[in-house]
Protein backbone atom coordinates (compact mmCIF):
# COMPACT_ATOMS: atom_id res chain seq x y z
CA UNK A 1 0.00 0.00 0.00
CA UNK A 2 1.14 3.54 -0.74
CA UNK A 3 1.31 5.87 2.29
CA UNK A 4 -1.53 8.44 2.54
CA UNK A 5 0.99 11.18 1.84
CA UNK A 6 2.16 13.19 -1.20
CA UNK A 7 4.01 11.55 -4.07
CA UNK A 8 5.22 12.79 -7.45
CA UNK A 9 5.61 11.35 -10.91
CA UNK A 10 9.33 10.60 -11.19
CA UNK A 11 11.26 12.33 -13.97
CA UNK A 12 14.91 11.35 -14.60
CA UNK A 13 16.03 15.00 -14.58
CA UNK A 14 14.98 15.17 -10.89
CA UNK A 15 16.95 12.09 -9.83
CA UNK A 16 19.73 13.87 -7.92
CA UNK A 17 17.58 16.67 -6.48
CA UNK A 18 15.09 14.08 -5.24
CA UNK A 19 17.80 12.07 -3.49
CA UNK A 20 19.36 15.21 -2.01
CA UNK A 21 16.10 16.50 -0.58
CA UNK A 22 12.79 14.72 -1.16
CA UNK A 23 10.96 17.41 0.82
CA UNK A 24 7.34 16.34 1.35
CA UNK A 25 7.58 13.56 -1.26
CA UNK A 26 7.13 10.12 0.34
CA UNK A 27 6.48 7.94 -2.69
CA UNK A 28 7.03 7.93 -6.45
CA UNK A 29 5.05 6.95 -9.49
CA UNK A 30 6.56 5.78 -12.77
CA UNK A 31 5.00 5.16 -16.15
CA UNK A 32 5.43 1.44 -16.65
CA UNK A 33 6.28 1.71 -20.34
CA UNK A 34 9.29 3.96 -19.69
CA UNK A 35 10.89 1.15 -17.67
CA UNK A 36 10.45 -1.73 -20.08
CA UNK A 37 13.94 -1.47 -21.51
CA UNK A 38 16.41 -4.23 -20.70
CA UNK A 39 18.90 -2.22 -18.64
CA UNK A 40 21.02 0.90 -18.53
CA UNK A 41 20.41 4.10 -16.62
CA UNK A 42 16.57 3.92 -16.40
CA UNK A 43 16.64 0.51 -14.72
CA UNK A 44 19.56 1.45 -12.46
CA UNK A 45 17.80 4.63 -11.30
CA UNK A 46 14.60 2.72 -10.69
CA UNK A 47 16.38 0.05 -8.60
CA UNK A 48 18.02 2.79 -6.55
CA UNK A 49 14.75 4.63 -5.97
CA UNK A 50 12.80 1.47 -5.16
CA UNK A 51 15.17 0.82 -2.25
CA UNK A 52 14.26 4.22 -0.80
CA UNK A 53 10.64 4.96 -1.75
CA UNK A 54 7.38 3.04 -2.21
CA UNK A 55 6.75 2.90 -5.97
CA UNK A 56 3.48 3.09 -7.85
CA UNK A 57 3.59 1.57 -11.34
CA UNK A 58 1.17 3.43 -13.58
CA UNK A 59 0.51 1.88 -16.98
CA UNK A 60 -0.45 3.96 -20.00
CA UNK A 61 -0.34 1.31 -22.69
CA UNK A 62 -2.48 -1.70 -21.80
CA UNK A 63 -5.63 -0.53 -23.61
CA UNK A 64 -7.96 -2.07 -21.06
CA UNK A 65 -11.00 -0.70 -22.88
CA UNK A 66 -9.84 -1.96 -26.27
CA UNK A 67 -11.98 -4.13 -28.52
CA UNK A 68 -8.88 -6.14 -29.35
CA UNK A 69 -7.73 -8.77 -26.85
CA UNK A 70 -5.12 -7.54 -24.37
CA UNK A 71 -1.60 -7.65 -25.79
CA UNK A 72 0.02 -10.78 -24.33
CA UNK A 73 3.54 -9.49 -24.80
CA UNK A 74 2.68 -6.26 -23.04
CA UNK A 75 1.04 -8.08 -20.14
CA UNK A 76 4.19 -10.16 -19.83
CA UNK A 77 6.35 -7.03 -19.78
CA UNK A 78 4.11 -5.59 -17.04
CA UNK A 79 4.35 -8.79 -15.06
CA UNK A 80 8.14 -8.83 -15.32
CA UNK A 81 8.31 -5.20 -14.18
CA UNK A 82 5.96 -5.81 -11.22
CA UNK A 83 7.72 -9.05 -10.23
CA UNK A 84 11.09 -7.31 -10.31
CA UNK A 85 9.97 -4.17 -8.52
CA UNK A 86 7.24 -5.43 -6.16
CA UNK A 87 5.55 -2.02 -6.36
CA UNK A 88 3.16 -0.74 -3.70
CA UNK A 89 0.50 -0.22 -6.36
CA UNK A 90 -0.34 -0.89 -10.01
CA UNK A 91 -2.86 1.22 -11.89
CA UNK A 92 -4.18 1.66 -15.43
CA UNK A 93 -6.79 3.73 -17.25
CA UNK A 94 -10.42 3.33 -18.20
CA UNK A 95 -9.60 3.96 -21.87
CA UNK A 96 -8.40 2.27 -25.03
CA UNK A 97 -5.15 3.04 -26.79
CA UNK A 98 -4.57 0.28 -29.31
CA UNK A 99 -6.52 -1.52 -31.98
CA UNK A 100 -5.47 -4.53 -34.06
CA UNK A 101 -1.82 -4.18 -33.18
CA UNK A 102 -1.47 -0.42 -33.65
CA UNK A 103 -0.74 1.67 -30.57
CA UNK A 104 -2.01 5.25 -30.60
CA UNK A 105 -0.23 6.77 -27.59
CA UNK A 106 -3.41 8.44 -26.36
CA UNK A 107 -6.09 7.53 -23.85
CA UNK A 108 -9.14 7.18 -26.06
CA UNK A 109 -12.73 7.48 -24.82
CA UNK A 110 -15.25 4.70 -24.28
CA UNK A 111 -19.05 4.66 -24.35
CA UNK A 112 -20.50 3.45 -21.06
CA UNK A 113 -22.66 0.53 -22.19
CA UNK A 114 -23.24 -3.01 -20.92
CA UNK A 115 -21.03 -4.25 -23.74
CA UNK A 116 -18.12 -1.98 -22.72
CA UNK A 117 -18.63 -2.94 -19.09
CA UNK A 118 -18.35 -6.65 -19.83
CA UNK A 119 -15.24 -6.13 -21.94
CA UNK A 120 -13.47 -3.83 -19.47
CA UNK A 121 -14.31 -6.02 -16.48
CA UNK A 122 -12.95 -9.02 -18.38
CA UNK A 123 -9.71 -7.21 -19.19
CA UNK A 124 -9.31 -5.97 -15.61
CA UNK A 125 -9.77 -9.50 -14.28
CA UNK A 126 -7.36 -10.90 -16.85
CA UNK A 127 -4.77 -8.29 -15.87
CA UNK A 128 -5.17 -8.95 -12.16
CA UNK A 129 -4.89 -12.71 -12.74
CA UNK A 130 -1.79 -12.34 -14.90
CA UNK A 131 -0.03 -9.91 -12.56
CA UNK A 132 -1.15 -11.78 -9.45
CA UNK A 133 -2.13 -8.50 -7.84
CA UNK A 134 -5.08 -6.19 -7.47
CA UNK A 135 -5.10 -3.12 -9.69
CA UNK A 136 -6.54 0.38 -9.54
CA UNK A 137 -8.54 1.81 -12.44
CA UNK A 138 -8.37 5.55 -13.22
CA UNK A 139 -11.34 7.67 -14.31
CA UNK A 140 -10.68 9.33 -17.70
CA UNK A 141 -10.46 12.94 -18.77
CA UNK A 142 -13.17 13.31 -21.41
CA UNK A 143 -13.62 15.74 -24.26
CA UNK A 144 -16.85 14.21 -25.55
CA UNK A 145 -19.69 11.98 -24.43
CA UNK A 146 -21.13 9.13 -26.48
CA UNK A 147 -24.89 9.28 -27.13
CA UNK A 148 -25.06 5.48 -26.70
CA UNK A 149 -23.76 5.65 -23.11
CA UNK A 150 -26.43 4.42 -20.72
CA UNK A 151 -24.37 4.21 -17.52
CA UNK A 152 -23.26 7.26 -15.52
CA UNK A 153 -19.44 7.13 -15.30
CA UNK A 154 -19.43 6.81 -11.52
CA UNK A 155 -21.83 3.85 -11.57
CA UNK A 156 -19.85 2.29 -14.41
CA UNK A 157 -16.65 2.45 -12.33
CA UNK A 158 -18.42 1.17 -9.22
CA UNK A 159 -19.78 -1.81 -11.16
CA UNK A 160 -16.34 -2.70 -12.59
CA UNK A 161 -14.97 -2.71 -9.02
CA UNK A 162 -17.88 -4.90 -7.87
CA UNK A 163 -17.31 -7.43 -10.67
CA UNK A 164 -13.50 -7.56 -10.52
CA UNK A 165 -12.50 -6.54 -7.00
CA UNK A 166 -10.23 -3.80 -8.37
CA UNK A 167 -9.82 -0.44 -6.63
CA UNK A 168 -9.99 3.08 -8.01
CA UNK A 169 -7.47 5.77 -8.77
CA UNK A 170 -9.38 9.05 -8.57
CA UNK A 171 -7.93 11.72 -10.85
CA UNK A 172 -9.49 14.91 -9.51
CA UNK A 173 -8.17 16.98 -12.40
CA UNK A 174 -9.87 14.59 -14.82
CA UNK A 175 -13.17 15.17 -12.98
CA UNK A 176 -12.80 18.93 -13.44
CA UNK A 177 -11.71 18.57 -17.09
CA UNK A 178 -14.55 16.18 -17.96
CA UNK A 179 -17.12 18.21 -16.01
CA UNK A 180 -16.31 21.40 -17.93
CA UNK A 181 -15.99 19.63 -21.29
CA UNK A 182 -19.10 17.48 -21.08
CA UNK A 183 -21.15 19.77 -18.91
CA UNK A 184 -21.62 18.24 -15.48
CA UNK A 185 -20.98 19.55 -11.98
CA UNK A 186 -17.64 18.13 -10.76
CA UNK A 187 -18.62 18.56 -7.10
CA UNK A 188 -21.82 16.57 -7.62
CA UNK A 189 -19.85 13.89 -9.49
CA UNK A 190 -17.49 13.58 -6.52
CA UNK A 191 -20.38 13.54 -4.05
CA UNK A 192 -21.60 10.34 -5.72
CA UNK A 193 -18.11 8.81 -6.10
CA UNK A 194 -17.34 5.63 -4.13
CA UNK A 195 -14.48 7.21 -2.19
CA UNK A 196 -14.16 4.07 -0.05
CA UNK A 197 -12.80 2.29 -3.16
CA UNK A 198 -10.22 5.03 -3.85
CA UNK A 199 -6.64 4.06 -2.99
CA UNK A 200 -4.82 6.81 -4.83
CA UNK A 201 -5.53 10.36 -5.99
CA UNK A 202 -4.02 12.18 -8.97
CA UNK A 203 -3.71 15.96 -9.14
CA UNK A 204 -2.44 17.45 -12.39
CA UNK A 205 -2.61 20.58 -14.47
CA UNK A 206 -4.74 21.37 -17.51
CA UNK A 207 -4.89 24.01 -20.22
CA UNK A 208 -7.99 26.15 -20.75
CA UNK A 209 -9.13 26.72 -24.34
CA UNK A 210 -12.31 27.55 -26.22
CA UNK A 211 -13.49 25.15 -28.93
CA UNK A 212 -14.64 26.03 -32.45
CA UNK A 213 -18.23 26.33 -31.23
CA UNK A 214 -17.18 28.86 -28.58
CA UNK A 215 -17.57 26.38 -25.72
CA UNK A 216 -15.01 26.17 -22.89
CA UNK A 217 -12.59 23.31 -23.41
CA UNK A 218 -10.06 22.01 -20.89
CA UNK A 219 -7.15 20.00 -22.25
CA UNK A 220 -5.66 17.49 -19.81
CA UNK A 221 -2.02 18.19 -20.65
CA UNK A 222 -0.27 17.62 -17.26
CA UNK A 223 1.81 20.63 -18.19
CA UNK A 224 0.92 23.23 -15.55
CA UNK A 225 0.35 23.69 -11.82
CA UNK A 226 -2.81 22.18 -10.36
CA UNK A 227 -5.67 24.62 -10.98
CA UNK A 228 -7.55 26.24 -8.09
CA UNK A 229 -10.91 24.52 -8.77
CA UNK A 230 -9.07 21.19 -8.64
CA UNK A 231 -7.55 22.04 -5.24
CA UNK A 232 -11.07 22.86 -4.01
CA UNK A 233 -12.40 19.53 -5.28
CA UNK A 234 -9.43 17.79 -3.64
CA UNK A 235 -10.34 19.40 -0.29
CA UNK A 236 -13.87 18.07 -0.78
CA UNK A 237 -12.51 14.53 -1.30
CA UNK A 238 -10.26 14.82 1.76
CA UNK A 239 -13.34 15.12 3.98
CA UNK A 240 -13.64 11.34 3.51
CA UNK A 241 -10.09 10.73 4.73
CA UNK A 242 -6.54 11.04 3.44
CA UNK A 243 -5.35 9.13 0.40
CA UNK A 244 -1.93 8.76 -1.29
CA UNK A 245 -1.90 11.84 -3.53
CA UNK A 246 0.22 12.24 -6.66
CA UNK A 247 1.31 15.48 -8.30
CA UNK A 248 1.33 14.59 -11.99
CA UNK A 249 3.40 16.91 -14.20
CA UNK A 250 4.51 15.23 -17.43
CA UNK A 251 4.97 18.04 -19.95
CA UNK A 252 7.00 21.24 -19.58
CA UNK A 253 8.32 19.53 -16.45
CA UNK A 254 9.32 22.16 -13.87
CA UNK A 255 12.37 22.19 -11.60
CA UNK A 256 12.30 20.11 -8.42
CA UNK A 257 11.43 22.96 -6.01
CA UNK A 258 8.38 23.91 -8.12
CA UNK A 259 7.20 20.30 -8.19
CA UNK A 260 7.69 19.79 -4.47
CA UNK A 261 5.88 23.10 -3.90
CA UNK A 262 2.77 21.45 -5.34
CA UNK A 263 3.36 18.40 -3.13
CA UNK A 264 3.68 20.70 -0.10
CA UNK A 265 0.32 22.27 -0.94
CA UNK A 266 -1.25 18.79 -1.05
CA UNK A 267 0.42 17.93 2.28
CA UNK A 268 -1.01 21.09 3.89
CA UNK A 269 -4.52 20.28 2.71
CA UNK A 270 -4.13 16.73 4.04
CA UNK A 271 -2.94 18.07 7.40
CA UNK A 272 -5.90 20.44 7.56
CA UNK A 273 -8.44 17.71 6.78
CA UNK B 1 -19.11 3.23 -32.98
CA UNK B 2 -16.46 0.55 -33.44
CA UNK B 3 -12.81 1.04 -32.61
CA UNK B 4 -11.96 0.12 -36.19
CA UNK B 5 -13.94 3.15 -37.35
CA UNK B 6 -12.40 5.42 -34.71
CA UNK B 7 -8.90 4.07 -35.34
CA UNK B 8 -9.26 4.96 -39.02
CA UNK B 9 -10.17 8.51 -38.06
CA UNK B 10 -7.07 8.74 -35.86
CA UNK B 11 -4.47 8.02 -38.52
CA UNK B 12 -6.18 8.58 -41.85
CA UNK B 13 -7.92 11.59 -43.27
CA UNK B 14 -11.37 10.19 -42.47
CA UNK B 15 -13.85 12.63 -41.02
CA UNK B 16 -13.91 12.48 -37.23
CA UNK B 17 -17.17 11.10 -35.78
CA UNK B 18 -17.67 14.27 -33.77
CA UNK B 19 -15.68 17.51 -33.70
CA UNK B 20 -14.16 16.91 -30.28
CA UNK B 21 -12.69 13.57 -31.40
CA UNK B 22 -10.25 15.72 -33.39
CA UNK B 23 -8.53 16.48 -30.06
CA UNK B 24 -7.55 12.82 -29.86
CA UNK B 25 -6.40 12.79 -33.48
CA UNK B 26 -4.16 15.77 -32.73
CA UNK B 27 -2.85 14.12 -29.55
CA UNK B 28 -1.94 10.95 -31.44
CA UNK B 29 -0.14 12.70 -34.29
CA UNK B 30 1.63 15.31 -32.19
CA UNK B 31 2.77 12.94 -29.46
CA UNK B 32 4.21 10.49 -32.00
CA UNK B 33 5.96 13.27 -33.92
CA UNK B 34 7.35 14.51 -30.59
CA UNK B 35 8.66 11.02 -29.82
CA UNK B 36 10.54 11.04 -33.13
CA UNK B 37 11.87 14.56 -32.49
CA UNK B 38 13.27 13.38 -29.16
CA UNK B 39 14.68 10.20 -30.65
CA UNK B 40 16.32 11.76 -33.73
CA UNK B 41 17.57 15.20 -32.60
CA UNK B 42 20.56 15.42 -34.96
CA UNK B 43 18.56 14.26 -37.97
CA UNK B 44 16.05 16.96 -37.06
CA UNK B 45 18.68 19.68 -36.71
CA UNK B 46 20.14 18.72 -40.05
CA UNK B 47 16.89 19.00 -42.03
CA UNK B 48 15.31 21.77 -39.94
CA UNK B 49 12.35 21.41 -37.63
CA UNK B 50 9.64 22.21 -40.21
CA UNK B 51 10.93 19.66 -42.71
CA UNK B 52 11.38 17.09 -39.93
CA UNK B 53 7.82 17.57 -38.68
CA UNK B 54 6.38 17.20 -42.18
CA UNK B 55 8.49 14.07 -42.74
CA UNK B 56 7.56 12.62 -39.33
CA UNK B 57 3.87 13.26 -39.99
CA UNK B 58 4.04 11.07 -43.10
CA UNK B 59 6.02 8.41 -41.20
CA UNK B 60 3.64 8.12 -38.23
CA UNK B 61 0.71 7.52 -40.59
CA UNK B 62 2.60 4.85 -42.55
CA UNK B 63 4.38 3.27 -39.57
CA UNK B 64 2.37 3.80 -36.37
CA UNK B 65 3.81 2.15 -33.24
CA UNK B 66 3.17 -1.58 -32.83
CA UNK B 67 3.71 -1.48 -29.06
CA UNK B 68 3.74 1.14 -26.27
CA UNK B 69 7.56 1.24 -25.88
CA UNK B 70 7.78 4.76 -27.22
CA UNK B 71 11.44 5.17 -26.26
CA UNK B 72 12.33 2.84 -29.14
CA UNK B 73 9.65 3.99 -31.60
CA UNK B 74 11.21 4.68 -34.98
CA UNK B 75 13.01 1.45 -35.81
CA UNK B 76 11.54 1.77 -39.33
CA UNK B 77 12.46 5.44 -39.63
CA UNK B 78 15.91 4.94 -41.27
CA UNK B 79 14.44 2.65 -43.96
CA UNK B 80 11.60 5.11 -44.50
CA UNK B 81 14.10 7.95 -45.02
CA UNK B 82 15.96 5.88 -47.61
CA UNK B 83 12.94 6.02 -49.91
CA UNK B 84 11.29 9.28 -48.80
CA UNK B 85 11.49 11.27 -52.04
CA UNK B 86 11.77 14.82 -50.59
CA UNK B 87 14.87 13.73 -48.59
CA UNK B 88 16.81 12.22 -51.51
CA UNK B 89 19.15 15.22 -51.73
CA UNK B 90 20.54 14.08 -48.35
CA UNK B 91 21.56 10.50 -49.13
CA UNK B 92 23.25 10.02 -45.73
CA UNK B 93 20.12 10.93 -43.77
CA UNK B 94 18.98 7.34 -43.42
CA UNK B 95 22.33 6.18 -41.99
CA UNK B 96 22.44 9.15 -39.63
CA UNK B 97 18.98 8.17 -38.34
CA UNK B 98 20.20 4.57 -38.02
CA UNK B 99 23.01 5.83 -35.79
CA UNK B 100 20.55 7.75 -33.62
CA UNK B 101 18.29 4.70 -33.33
CA UNK B 102 21.36 2.61 -32.40
CA UNK B 103 22.20 5.11 -29.63
CA UNK B 104 18.68 4.75 -28.16
CA UNK B 105 18.81 0.96 -28.36
CA UNK B 106 22.22 0.92 -26.73
CA UNK B 107 21.03 3.22 -23.92
CA UNK B 108 18.23 0.80 -23.02
CA UNK B 109 20.11 -2.45 -23.71
CA UNK B 110 20.79 -5.04 -21.01
CA UNK B 111 23.65 -4.52 -18.59
CA UNK B 112 26.61 -6.88 -18.87
CA UNK B 113 29.89 -7.34 -17.03
CA UNK B 114 32.91 -6.76 -19.27
CA UNK B 115 35.71 -9.33 -19.34
CA UNK B 116 38.62 -8.50 -17.00
CA UNK B 117 41.79 -7.01 -18.55
CA UNK B 118 43.80 -10.23 -18.00
CA UNK B 119 41.28 -12.27 -20.03
CA UNK B 120 41.57 -9.54 -22.62
CA UNK B 121 45.35 -9.86 -22.67
CA UNK B 122 45.07 -13.64 -23.17
CA UNK B 123 42.95 -13.44 -26.35
CA UNK B 124 44.18 -15.55 -29.25
CA UNK B 125 42.96 -16.02 -32.81
CA UNK B 126 41.00 -19.17 -31.96
CA UNK B 127 38.81 -17.40 -29.41
CA UNK B 128 35.26 -16.37 -30.05
CA UNK B 129 33.98 -13.38 -28.12
CA UNK B 130 30.54 -12.27 -27.03
CA UNK B 131 30.00 -8.58 -27.59
CA UNK B 132 28.05 -6.45 -25.12
CA UNK B 133 24.25 -6.22 -25.62
CA UNK B 134 24.70 -2.44 -25.75
CA UNK B 135 27.15 -2.62 -28.69
CA UNK B 136 25.80 -1.52 -32.05
CA UNK B 137 27.59 -1.51 -35.40
CA UNK B 138 26.45 0.91 -38.11
CA UNK B 139 28.07 0.41 -41.49
CA UNK B 140 27.73 3.32 -43.85
CA UNK B 141 29.12 4.77 -47.05
CA UNK B 142 28.90 8.24 -45.49
CA UNK B 143 30.90 9.93 -42.71
CA UNK B 144 27.96 9.73 -40.30
CA UNK B 145 30.09 9.92 -37.16
CA UNK B 146 31.41 13.32 -38.32
CA UNK B 147 27.94 14.46 -39.34
CA UNK B 148 26.53 13.35 -35.98
CA UNK B 149 29.38 15.04 -34.10
CA UNK B 150 29.08 18.39 -35.83
CA UNK B 151 25.33 18.22 -36.29
CA UNK B 152 25.99 19.08 -39.91
CA UNK B 153 26.84 22.63 -38.88
CA UNK B 154 30.64 22.61 -39.17
CA UNK B 155 33.12 21.38 -41.79
CA UNK B 156 33.51 17.65 -41.56
CA UNK B 157 36.74 16.39 -40.01
CA UNK B 158 38.39 13.81 -42.27
CA UNK B 159 37.81 10.15 -41.39
CA UNK B 160 39.54 7.08 -42.76
CA UNK B 161 36.42 4.95 -42.43
CA UNK B 162 32.70 5.55 -42.39
CA UNK B 163 31.68 2.68 -40.07
CA UNK B 164 30.69 3.46 -36.50
CA UNK B 165 30.49 1.40 -33.33
CA UNK B 166 28.25 2.45 -30.44
CA UNK B 167 29.54 1.42 -27.00
CA UNK B 168 28.16 1.98 -23.52
CA UNK B 169 30.99 2.01 -20.99
CA UNK B 170 28.67 3.33 -18.25
CA UNK B 171 25.14 4.60 -18.74
CA UNK B 172 25.72 6.81 -21.77
CA UNK B 173 25.86 5.33 -25.27
CA UNK B 174 28.82 6.77 -27.20
CA UNK B 175 29.54 6.44 -30.93
CA UNK B 176 33.11 5.94 -32.14
CA UNK B 177 34.45 6.01 -35.69
CA UNK B 178 36.09 2.70 -36.56
CA UNK B 179 39.51 2.42 -38.18
CA UNK B 180 39.51 1.26 -41.81
CA UNK B 181 38.19 -2.30 -42.08
CA UNK B 182 36.85 -2.21 -38.53
CA UNK B 183 33.25 -2.55 -39.67
CA UNK B 184 33.95 -5.81 -41.48
CA UNK B 185 35.94 -7.16 -38.53
CA UNK B 186 33.26 -6.30 -35.93
CA UNK B 187 30.52 -7.54 -38.24
CA UNK B 188 32.26 -10.93 -38.38
CA UNK B 189 32.54 -11.03 -34.59
CA UNK B 190 28.83 -10.17 -34.30
CA UNK B 191 28.14 -13.12 -36.62
CA UNK B 192 29.89 -15.36 -34.07
CA UNK B 193 33.11 -15.95 -35.97
CA UNK B 194 36.42 -16.49 -34.17
CA UNK B 195 38.92 -13.67 -33.85
CA UNK B 196 41.11 -15.28 -36.48
CA UNK B 197 38.28 -15.61 -39.02
CA UNK B 198 37.14 -12.07 -38.31
CA UNK B 199 40.68 -10.88 -38.94
CA UNK B 200 40.86 -12.68 -42.23
CA UNK B 201 37.61 -10.96 -43.26
CA UNK B 202 39.22 -7.57 -42.67
CA UNK B 203 41.94 -5.88 -44.75
CA UNK B 204 45.54 -6.65 -43.79
CA UNK B 205 46.26 -3.13 -42.60
CA UNK B 206 43.46 -3.36 -39.97
CA UNK B 207 44.49 -1.55 -36.79
CA UNK B 208 43.52 -4.39 -34.46
CA UNK B 209 45.06 -2.75 -31.41
CA UNK B 210 42.98 0.37 -31.91
CA UNK B 211 39.77 -1.65 -32.21
CA UNK B 212 40.49 -3.87 -29.21
CA UNK B 213 41.37 -0.82 -27.14
CA UNK B 214 38.07 0.77 -28.11
CA UNK B 215 36.22 -2.39 -27.09
CA UNK B 216 38.14 -2.70 -23.81
CA UNK B 217 37.51 0.90 -22.78
CA UNK B 218 33.92 0.78 -23.97
CA UNK B 219 33.07 -2.43 -22.07
CA UNK B 220 32.32 -4.02 -25.43
CA UNK B 221 33.44 -7.59 -24.69
CA UNK B 222 31.49 -9.64 -22.17
CA UNK B 223 32.79 -13.18 -22.61
CA UNK B 224 35.46 -15.23 -24.32
CA UNK B 225 34.85 -18.78 -25.51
Amino acid sequence: MLPPRPGVGFKPQHFQALLDDPGPVEWLEIHAENYMGDGGRPQAQLRHLAERFPISVHGVGLSIGGESPLDHDHLTRLKQLCDRLQPASFSEHLAWSSHEGIWFNDLLPLPYTDETLTRVAGHVSQTQDRLGRRMLLENPSSYMAFPESDWPEVEFLREICRRTGCGLLLDVNNVQVSGVNIGYDPAAYLASYPIDLVEEIHLGGHRAEVDAAGQPLLIDDHGAPVADPVWQLYAQVLRHGRRPTLIEWDNDVPDWPTLTGEATRAARLMAAS
Amino acid sequence: MTHARLAAALLEADAVPQPRFAIHRNNVTHSLIKALEEGFPVTRRLVGSDFFTAMARVFVRQHPPRNPLLMLYGIDFPAFLRTFAPAQSLPYLSDLAALEQALRESYHAADATPIPPDAFAALTETHRVTLAPALRLIRSDWPIWSIWTTGGEAPLPPTESTDVVVLRPGFDAIPHPLPAGGGRFLGALLDGQSLGRALSAAPENLDLTAILTLLLHGNGLVSVI
